[in-house]
């Protein structure tokens, strides 16, 4: 039981954080800082964490009010690797609109989308070598649309389809390929944060010139895993890059939750001696900056960089969420660093390397690729329709060789099958 | 009421007569949870004793342990079981022997939520069944309702327990009985006696089992959503099966248990999770122990299978009535 307290003493009070908006709210932004684009310095990739603590406070930004890129951190890009990073993330987004709707007409159980937040996948996948090997959650499906993984394979995965290579073993989304360099996504938060740094040590250890990177949302960041993977990242000096996504929502619990009302994501990096940035997520020049200086950091041997991209969850957690029922609908539209295909797109227009009528062609042929792409997966199957996978192949892959347990009962569920007179019967 | 409904109401009712029980999760808050288990009761009880945490499964339990030492009852909710693992250690090391390491100095009186199961095409972390994991813990007691009533009176038994529970909740009959056949018409529970939910207090004491149905040839010891499953398979089988809904397997029922296996002689077991080392295999040697020269034929289990829980094939995994019926043919065969 608790007891009362002291009379003569002033009883403690416990604070709960709140975000400072709910549904309703008139929206002001005006509080967040948003430094000028060229403030920032950019330290020598050599330089000692220690030198550079104010970067994982404030924010790595290239593109300015005027959408030009400046400063320290301007990668100097050519528009026509400007021009590609611009299509990926437009890909990106076509792709995530057709598949929610796909999953909203009932072809498959579940999606998620990465609306507001496409440079991050996009910009980091771009500044990394092809074969680094991404340990990415379940909203960086902009790294395989850039390393121009098949769309056609994506969509066969999310309808587990007798296309998907699966087998439909999967929840959609999550996807595998080690070809690509795309480790195979858990839904268990955060498992994949120390496994990106084992994957890291490893690779140091055999002398190999490849590095790992990984994502997590902000909220992930309270899960044990990810502090483990700080500590063997600081202590061995992993060739990893940990990236946090603060997207600002865990589905319904604002940043705070996370620990965001005491101190910055970056500055996780500070305590266990890490380097640490703090970057505009919706910058995608930002993002390919920091990734490449923080690459360039792993890849001579100058240990991890913790990269906080500092972005916005435009859309709802998954298509099982409402994000109407705890933040306000003002949010997205107000948010202060913009949406990042637009500020690309602007920053391309501003060159004069661009122009509307250009984004919107591209976007009709974003929008045409994803829909052809889509009919073509459908003819593999969508989920629920008919029996994609040979039921047998259940049992595959639980071991290496199954074991007598596992025949037996793959018997039993054959003769089950046989006696069950299913609609999808085995063909 | 559903069985959301139902469990929202049993810590309605909690919270309003003893004020140290308090409720915390991801996403429990303000929005009420994703399953919306929790909703109103930030608005009703305030946020110092409804609130939101940080996605940390270990520090919600660890916490949960430290506000239990020190005369709270938390309830916390684990937002799928799938996702208690990263909490193991707490359960498993502190929660579930604080009482017996400290000689009853320092108590865990936390009953932690979660919904748990498949059936919802929730692929392998959405789907999991790990209440054998904690059942083979000892100090821990795991709950397990199959209706709104029960749920209801269950979880306000475990609030009120002085050890630490688990209480997880089928969350393929969170909206209503499911028969076993996945693409039959879903149920609602306002058309079942069990969704008849009393609005105030009352409770069902833990380690005490439901007969279900009375039978004379095989008794059916079974627990969530394999009760529906199982009662549905009996009707179509037309065997005169005795079926047993267990509630909690720690402490279970054993008088209920051998009292109806001594009376049929048969005996089969039946729960969704894999196989192996599932807690079908604890009450098959129980039966073995205390029944044997009753029985006419070997105990069964029918069980998921012993694979991780496929997304798309997962209605050939999940143990319907086909797999239950062939079983209780065979076991009548003898
Ligand atoms: C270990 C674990 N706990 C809980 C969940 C349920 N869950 C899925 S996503 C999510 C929110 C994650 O938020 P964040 O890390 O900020 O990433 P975001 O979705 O915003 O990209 C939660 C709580 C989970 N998948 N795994």
């Amino acid at each position: 039981m608790a007891s009362e307290p002291r009379a003569n003493l002033k009883p403690l009070s416990l604070h709960v954080p709140e975000p400072k908006f709910r549904p309703g709210d008139e929206v002001d932004f005006s509080d967040i800082a948003v430094p000028a684009a060229d403030a920032a310095k950019r330290p020598d990739v050599g330089a000692h964490p220690d030198s550079f603590h104010e970067l994982a406070y404030g924010l790595v930004r290239v593109l300015d009010q005027d959408d030009r890129a400046v400063g320290q951190w301007n990668p100097r890009l050519d528009p026509d690797m400007l021009r590609r990073m611009l299509r990926n993330m437009a890909m990106t987004r076509a792709f995530d609109e057709r598949m929610f709707r796909a999953q909203r007409q009932g072809k498959t159980s579940f999606y998620m989308k990465s609306t507001g937040e496409e440079a991050v996948a996009v910009g980091a996948a771009m500044a990394l070598a092809s074969d680094d090997m991404c340990f990415p959650s379940y909203r960086q499906q902009g790294i395989l649309i850039t390393r121009n993984y098949p769309m056609i394979e994506m969509m066969n995965q999310i309808y587990s389809n007798k296309g998907d290579k699966l087998q439909g073993k999967q929840l959609p989304i999550m996807y595998s390929s080690r070809e690509d360099g795309f480790f195979s996504i858990s839904g268990n938060l955060a498992t994949q944060y120390p496994q990106a740094v084992g994957w890291a040590m490893a690779s140091a250890a055999k002398g190999d010139t490849r590095i790992a990177a990984t994502w997590c949302g902000e909220g992930s960041t309270a899960e044990g895993d990810f502090h483990s993977a700080c500590t063997f990242a600081s202590v061995y000096r992993a060739p990893v890059i940990l990236n946090v996504v603060n997207n600002q929502w865990a589905i319904s619990s604002f940043s705070g939750f996370a620990g965001a009302e005491a101190t910055t994501f970056a500055a996780r990096a500070i305590g266990y001696g890490i380097a640490g940035l703090r970057v505009d997520g919706n910058d995608a020049l930002a993002v390919y900056a920091a990734t490449l200086w923080a690459a360039e950091r792993a890849r001579t041997n100058q240990g991890p960089t913790l990269i906080e991209h500092f972005t916005y969850r435009a859309e709802g957690h998954s298509t099982s969420d409402d994000p109407t029922g705890y933040r306000s609908a003002q949010e997205y539209s107000n948010w202060p660093l913009g949406d990042p295909v637009t500020r690309l797109k602007d920053h391309l227009i501003a060159l004069g390397e661009w122009d509307e009528t250009r984004q919107e062609e591209m976007d009709r042929e974003c929008a045409d690729e994803v829909r052809k792409t889509q009919k073509e997966a459908e003819k593999n199957g969508i989920l629920g329709h008919g029996l994609h996978q040979p039921l047998d192949t259940l049992f595959e892959g639980v071991y290496e060789e199954m074991p007598w347990h596992l025949r037996e009962q793959q018997q039993q569920m054959m003769a089950e099958e046989e006696a069950s007179g299913r609609p999808w019967a085995r063909k | 009421m559903n069985m959301i409904q139902a469990v929202n109401s049993a810590m309605d009712v909690m919270m309003a007569r003893d004020e140290n029980v308090v409720v915390m999760g991801e996403d429990v808050g303000y929005f009420g949870g994703v399953f919306r288990a929790t909703a109103g009761l930030q608005k009703k009880y305030g946020k110092q004793r409804v609130f939101d945490t940080p996605i940390t499964e270990c520090g919600i339990i660890g916490v949960a342990v430290g506000m239990g030492a020190y005369g709270l009852r938390p309830v916390p909710e684990i937002q799928f079981a799938d996702y208690i693992y990263p909490a193991l250690d707490q359960l498993v090391s502190e929660a579930a022997r604080l009482r017996y390491r400290s000689a009853g100095e320092f108590t865990a009186p936390i009953t932690v939520r979660s919904p748990f199961g498949g059936g919802i095409f929730g692929g392998q972390t959405h789907s999991q069944s790990p209440e054998s994991i904690f059942a083979h813990v000892s100090g821990l007691k795991t709950v397990i309702p199959s209706t709104p009533y029960d749920a209801k009176g269950l979880l306000i038994a475990a609030i009120e327990d002085n050890d630490p529970v688990l209480f997880f909740e089928p969350k393929r009959i969170y909206n209503g009985p499911f028969d076993g056949h996945w693409d039959g018409p879903s149920k609602n529970w306002s058309k079942h006696p069990g969704g008849e939910v009393p609005t105030g207090y009352y409770r069902i004491p833990l380690g005490k089992a439901n007969t279900v149905r009375e039978g004379g040839d095989v008794t059916i010891l079974c627990y969530g959503t394999m009760v529906h499953v199982c009662q549905n398979v009996v009707k179509e089988t037309g065997v005169d099966a005795e079926i047993i809904d267990l509630r909690s397997i720690v402490p279970v029922d054993i008088a209920a248990i051998e009292e109806s296996v001594t009376k049929t002689g048969r005996c089969m077991i039946v729960h969704e999770a894999t196989r192996t080392m599932g807690f079908g295999a604890e009450l098959s040697a129980l039966v073995q122990e205390r029944c044997f020269y009753h029985l006419e034929a070997p105990v069964t289990r029918v069980t998921g299978f012993d694979t991780p829980y496929p997304h798309s094939l997962e209605w050939a995994y999940f143990p319907g009535p086909v797999r239950i019926g062939e079983a209780l043919k065979n076991i009548m065969k003898d």
